[in-house]
């Protein structure tokens, strides 16, 4: 247990907003940069813990602002089909993942937006350095998380991965973004 | 040796021989990566024959539009003031600057940002800026440039930039049966294509995936991940004991016909992997439309797997668009089909949709690392000839003449490589 969530009264349902707000960010970015690494090393088993049950894994198209549920997305999984794409991943026959992507994150200007009991919502840039047998891409994103803390440490509610070229042709998008 | 110097300043010249590159089961790597040859294909088939723009349900109102392409070449689809289908250039004939930036939108002219002449939705040209420069003048010829010929079948806008030519019910010819198909599982027989595309940017020459959008001997390989993860049962589809057929409808359009395999099934909505149990109103609309009986018949043969030729795929539940955008480049554009008055049978069409498809798509990320492998291997210079021969036993003709095979065999791409032939080969 951290000690951000030793700091509440109730560990079990604890109040974010009684925070101290240092402390909150410190403790939202170790959990962006741990869930960072865990995808960069395509450790898939470590990635798929971090969702919770109701989880959902957006890459809009399109722009950032569209409905999900009445428009194409990149990528809109909820918690069953994410495991699906892991699995998918374990098999050793997801081609374009195999040999796997080179990957090196940096995520950077983390803000706290909202505060909400044991849920806070979290923005982020990411920059994406992919090699993989086509050549080098770049990738660009304005990221939106919801954190959720369970049991005394945070777990992943939601990510929305807005990729600031959404609107035009992107390349195959395989690896956990 | 004089001849040969003959025939290759022939080929500098344009004349390249077609026919040493393309034989009835094999055909030249070259096809695939060379950059003059990809110029002679926009010449001789994408600014020439009948090319899919869009679809009407895009511009429901009037004064709507979006930018949509033939080749390389950006096309803005226009539902005009009268609520006429337009296909305008998207070209300023002042001084050729880009005219519409935009995906999409409402309006009822487009103004020019450089000299700011002004455009109607019907493509005429209304004013210029400081008009007394042009005193004396006619505005004749000074409209935006229009693609010739247009035709729009059942919503499916096609275009063509050849003045003359076949009709378009001559080009689908029997793939046309398909397009029929894909509406009747609509309740209303159309369809809404609304919930936009996704763009998959593929470093791989198009012919790659005109080819494979109806080869049916690679999925049981490349998308066996999936079939291993999710219990969808469909990879026996594709195997040595299927009854499922290729088709060559001639023209280029192929097909992979999985409706023998429904049909000794006989179970409505087996071929989206439901049951009517589960979509109470969508098969409630069909017997309304259709009668029960007939509901039933279309809900067991369920939606075609086609490529119309050079750029419509419909891959049962989705819309693709290729357009080639250099010989090493192509766009794949996507959406779901979506069935107007349809809406529980669409949100399910959307999120298979999205799961499947697109940059990300647990089957399509895999097909286009297959296209972009298939565009680095064929530059390699030795074998040079590629080999399409799979099932040239045991191709036969179909009740309508048609040629068809197993659903593994290569029938379908010796088909397109026929017409391609013809195409390449034509007299101006
Ligand atoms: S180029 Fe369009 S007005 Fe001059
Ligand atoms: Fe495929």
């Amino acid at each position: 247990m951290t000690a951000l969530a030793q700091s509440f009264a109730d560990v079990s349902a604890p109040d974010l907003a009684a925070a101290e707000p240092a402390a909150l960010h410190h403790q939202v970015a170790q959990f962006l940069y741990l869930e960072a690494r865990l995808a960069d090393t395509h450790d898939y088993d470590g990635w798929e813990a971090l969702w919770t049950d109701d989880a959902i894994y957006w890459v809009p198209a399109n722009g950032d602002d569209t409905d999900p549920e009445k428009e194409m997305s990149v990528l809109y999984d909820n918690r069953s089909r994410i495991g699906v794409r892991i699995r998918q991943l374990k098999t050793g026959r997801r081609h374009t993942q195999t040999p796997r992507s080179e990957l090196a994150r940096v995520i950077s200007n983390i803000e706290v937006a909202e505060v909400r009991g044991s849920e806070v919502d979290v923005r982020a840039n990411v920059l994406i350095y992919e090699d993989n047998l086509r050549g080098d891409t770049l990738w660009a994103a304005r990221n939106v998380y919801r954190l959720r803390m369970v049991d005394g440490a945070f777990r992943l509610v939601r990510k929305k991965i807005a990729l600031v070229n959404n609107n035009k042709p992107i390349y195959t998008l395989s690896f956990l973004v | 040796m004089p001849h040969a110097a003959v025939s290759e300043a022939a080929a500098s010249a344009g004349a390249r021989d077609y026919h040493a590159l393309i034989e009835p089961a094999r055909i030249n790597s070259r096809l695939y990566y060379d950059p003059a040859i990809f110029q002679e294909e926009l010449e001789k088939i994408w600014y020439k024959t009948w090319v899919y723009v869009g679809h009407t349900s895009e511009i429901p109102n009037k004064n709507d539009y979006v930018t949509k392409s033939i080749g390389p070449m950006p096309v803005l689809m226009v539902r005009d003031k009268d609520g006429e289908v337009r296909l305008l250039l998207n070209k300023c004939p002042h001084r050729g600057n880009q005219l519409c930036a935009y995906q999409k939108g409402n309006r009822t002219s487009f103004t020019c940002p450089y000299h700011s002449w002004t455009f109607s939705n019907t493509g005429d040209l209304m004013g210029y800026a400081l008009p007394d420069g042009y005193e004396g003048q006619s505005k004749a010829g000074l409209n935006l440039g229009k693609v010739p010929r247009i035709a729009v079948y059942r919503g499916f806008v096609f275009g063509s930039m050849a003045e003359e030519g076949i009709s378009i019910e001559e080009h689908l010819g029997g793939a046309k049966a398909a397009l029929d198909q894909l509406l009747d599982n609509s309740p209303t027989g159309e369809l809404e294509l609304t919930a936009g595309f996704l763009q998959h940017r593929t470093k791989a020459n198009w012919k790659f995936m005109l080819e494979n959008e109806t080869d049916g001997y690679h999925p049981g390989f490349v998308h066996g991940s999936v079939f291993q993860v999710t219990s969808s049962g469909i990879g026996s589809l594709y195997g040595a004991d299927s009854t499922a057929l290729t088709r060559d409808y001639g023209n280029g359009h192929t097909e992979f016909d999985l409706r023998p395999e429904w049909r000794k099934n006989d179970k409505p909505l087996q071929w989206f992997g439901t049951t009517p149990e589960r979509l109470p109103d969508y098969v409630k609309s069909m017997n309304a439309a259709y009668g029960e009986e007939r509901a039933r018949q279309i809900m067991i043969d369920g939606s075609p797997h086609v490529m119309i030729f050079p750029n419509l795929f419909i891959a049962e539940i989705q819309i693709f668009v290729l357009q080639p955008v250099a010989v090493d480049e192509t766009i794949q554009h996507v959406t779901a089909v979506q069935f107007k008055g349809a809406p529980d049978i669409n949100r399910r069409l959307r999120q298979q949709t999205m799961g499947s498809v697109g940059p990300a798509g647990l089957l399509l990320a895999d097909d286009t690392e297959m296209y972009e492998r298939n565009h680095r291997g064929a530059q390699i210079l030795d074998p040079e000839w590629l080999v399409l021969s799979r099932g040239l036993h045991r191709e036969r003709l179909d009740e309508n003449g048609f040629r068809i095979a197993h659903s593994t065999d290569e029938t379908p791409q010796r088909g397109i490589w026929r017409h391609y032939l013809n195409l390449m080969t034509e007299a101006r």
